[in-house]
């Protein structure tokens, strides 16, 4: 056999471009099939399963049932809610986003770095703690109460109590998107245009808001989607009036409870639709700010 | 400031509906027998008064409900799982002290009482309260601190206990302990603990509300589940109540008392009875009397001495729920 073996180096270069060199960084091919194999088998457990599972119980009892329970006085109740609740709780965070991103990377005062882990709090508490937060500033227990109830003024167990607890609960997205993102650019071209004799807002629209615009658009929309999935604070605040003080998540939970299980799910199907429908729109942005996330 | 309580005003009153309107907090498994009642008061109400009157509803664990209306939950009326939390509002001076004699039998239009759900044809030979005790058996029920349906699970085994151990009060909270024990999970409320258990398939048998065992039968038919009633049980009486304070500043204090009232009307008493309540009224009773199996019921003033020492002595803080819980 020891014979063959100088003939194999002979033989070896003029099979080997078949095959491409590896490189020293790369690993071997049952590593990396291992690899894709478990994210993939990962993914299609825990993501495109449940996803289907949705689909397939709203539709169990056929497209017109899943209509009907679309279309149920409290179920459009609780969809008109949660619209409203994400129009009022995204544009506030937007603008508070934008000032905060801003007055952290454009200025350093002091206490900068303490306000801009300040702004993570909602992501650090429990959502259901955000909730009773509310309840105890706004409920009959607080200082307030008086004044509230002479003026007639509900907040906690109505619409307002709703929307202060998804606002604070999406908060930290539209700031926490942006800072990196500013902190990277710099202040170069606004300093530039300043030296050409803009003013604070025409710098503001013209050239920052065009710098950032993907980035923006990107975190609102992440924002969005939380507000509108949200559950663990709002359902503290809600008080959960049927018709009245129920947004989906918390409409899908009662539908369950009541053994509506097509019900639930149809309206569970609105709300994955919704998460699709972002990713979607993220994918987009993504490729429109040039492949690169923001 | 009155721009922005204007405002909110505006906010409150999205999705608010015209005609009078009316705020029942109740307890969790009443979702359905408020639904059908509600229907039935309006049109009542419409042809008595001419009013169109709206009921909107809110279900959860009796005492986190109670809980809410403390906090600003603005009932006009409270439909609850038991009278102690009732009391807790009374104790916060939101309605009177003596409110249990508004209404007629103790201001509870139907009874119920506590019974078992268990998994077809009886896989582990469920029969009375000593078999939820024995190694190995899977129970599922609500939390007593935040359920009154739990609360009520708790001393129907206490009173079958106390009968079948003359009373010794060691035995007794060791007998509890071990049903305790074989809890995997304590839900929030009744109705979570059954979809635990029949949706989730955990556990060998539901101790529940015999009306909750009946709709969980209607609803995934018998030849999933069956009932077991044991030989003692405790009659559960589910009070109602106006919250005064809420009433008189919604001005609707007439149409609050109006809609308990009618509980008690030979409608009201029918759509009771095929929610699976027990009527009180006699006639009603009578004709559903057929739909409920034979046990023998105690009442929580002969065995425990009314609600508020009962809360004391087993639900409290350190009570004997909290002795046995935490062994």
């Amino acid at each position: 056999m020891a014979g063959v073996v100088p003939d194999l180096t002979l033989i070896r270069p003029a099979v080997r471009p078949a095959v491409r060199p590896r490189r020293a960084t790369e690993e071997g091919p049952f590593i990396r099939w291992t690899l894709i194999v478990i994210t993939v088998l990962f993914f299609a457990a825990f993501l495109v399963l449940p996803l289907v599972t949705v689909f397939v119980e709203a539709f169990r009892k056929g497209t017109e049932y899943y209509f009907k329970a679309l279309s149920d006085p409290i179920a459009w109740s609780a969809i008109k809610l949660t619209l409203v609740t994400a129009a009022i709780a995204v544009p506030l965070n937007t603008v508070f986003g934008l000032a905060a991103a801003w007055a952290i990377t454009r200025f350093s005062f002091r206490g900068r770095q303490f306000l801009s882990t300040l702004i993570d709090l909602p992501l650090w508490v429990s959502p259901v703690i955000g909730g009773l937060i509310y309840v105890l500033l706004f409920g009959t227990q607080s200082p307030f109460s008086p004044w509230l109830i002479a003026h007639h003024i509900k907040i906690v167990y109505a619409t307002p109590g709703i929307i202060i607890a998804t606002v604070f609960v999406t908060f930290p997205f539209v700031a926490r998107g942006l800072i990196p993102l500013m902190q990277n650019q710099g202040v170069a071209e606004e300093e530039a245009a300043l030296t050409l004799g803009a003013h604070g807002w025409q710098v503001f629209f013209r050239v920052t808001i065009p710098k950032i615009k993907w980035g923006l658009l990107y975190s609102v929309i992440l924002s969005n989607a939380r507000a509108m999935g949200e559950f663990g604070a709002v359902s503290v605040v809600s008080g959960h009036i049927r018709g009245l003080t129920n947004t989906i998540p918390l409409q899908i939970e009662i539908l369950y409870n009541e053994y509506s299980f097509a019900a639930a799910f149809a309206l569970a199907s609105l709300l994955s639709l919704l998460g699709l429908a972002t990713l979607a729109l993220k994918t987009y942005i993504e490729w429109r700010a040039g492949g690169r996330p923001s | 400031m009155k721009k922005i309580a204007a405002v909110l005003a505006l906010l409150a009153s999205i999705g608010l509906a015209s005609g009078a309107e009316l705020l029942n907090v109740s307890y969790d498994p009443t979702r359905e027998l408020y639904t059908e009642y509600n229907a039935a008061f309006a049109k009542y109400w419409k042809s008595k008064t001419g009013q169109d009157v709206t009921v909107n509803q809110s279900h959860g664990g009796s005492g986190k409900q109670a809980r809410s209306v403390l906090d600003g939950l603005e009932a006009d009326v409270v439909t609850l799982a038991l009278a102690y939390d009732i009391d807790a509002l009374a104790e916060k001076k939101l309605l009177p002290d003596d409110w249990q004699k508004a209404f007629p039998e103790n201001s509870s239009p139907y009874t119920s009482t506590i019974v078992f759900l268990v998994r077809k044809g009886n896989p582990k030979g469920i029969k009375d309260w000593d078999d939820l005790a024995k190694p190995g058996i899977a129970v599922i029920t609500p939390n007593p601190k935040t359920s009154g349906g739990a609360r009520w699970n708790y001393l129907g085994a206490w009173a079958y206990a106390e009968q079948k151990l003359n009373k010794d009060e060691a035995k007794v909270k060791d007998f509890i302990g071990k049903i305790y024990k074989n809890a995997p999970v304590l839900d929030s409320g009744a109705r979570g603990a059954t979809t635990t258990f029949v949706q989730r398939g955990l556990g060998d048998v539901l101790i529940a509300w015999e009306n909750e065992a009946y709709l969980a039968l209607k609803e995934f038919g018998p030849e999933k589940f069956e009932i077991v009633t044991p030989s003692i049980s405790i009659l559960a009486e589910p009070p109602v109540a106006v919250v005064d304070v809420v009433a008189k500043r919604h001005k609707t204090e007439d149409l609050a008392k109006a809609y308990l009232n009618y509980l008690y009307s030979e409608e009201g008493q029918d759509i009771a009875g095929k929610n699976f309540y027990r009527p009180r009224d006699p006639k009603v009773a009578a004709k559903y009397a057929s739909q409920f199996g034979k046990v023998s019921l105690v009442t929580i003033d002969d065995v425990f001495g009314g609600w508020k020492k009962a809360q004391a002595t087993h639900f409290a803080d350190g009570g004997t729920f909290d002795q046995i819980y935490a062994k």
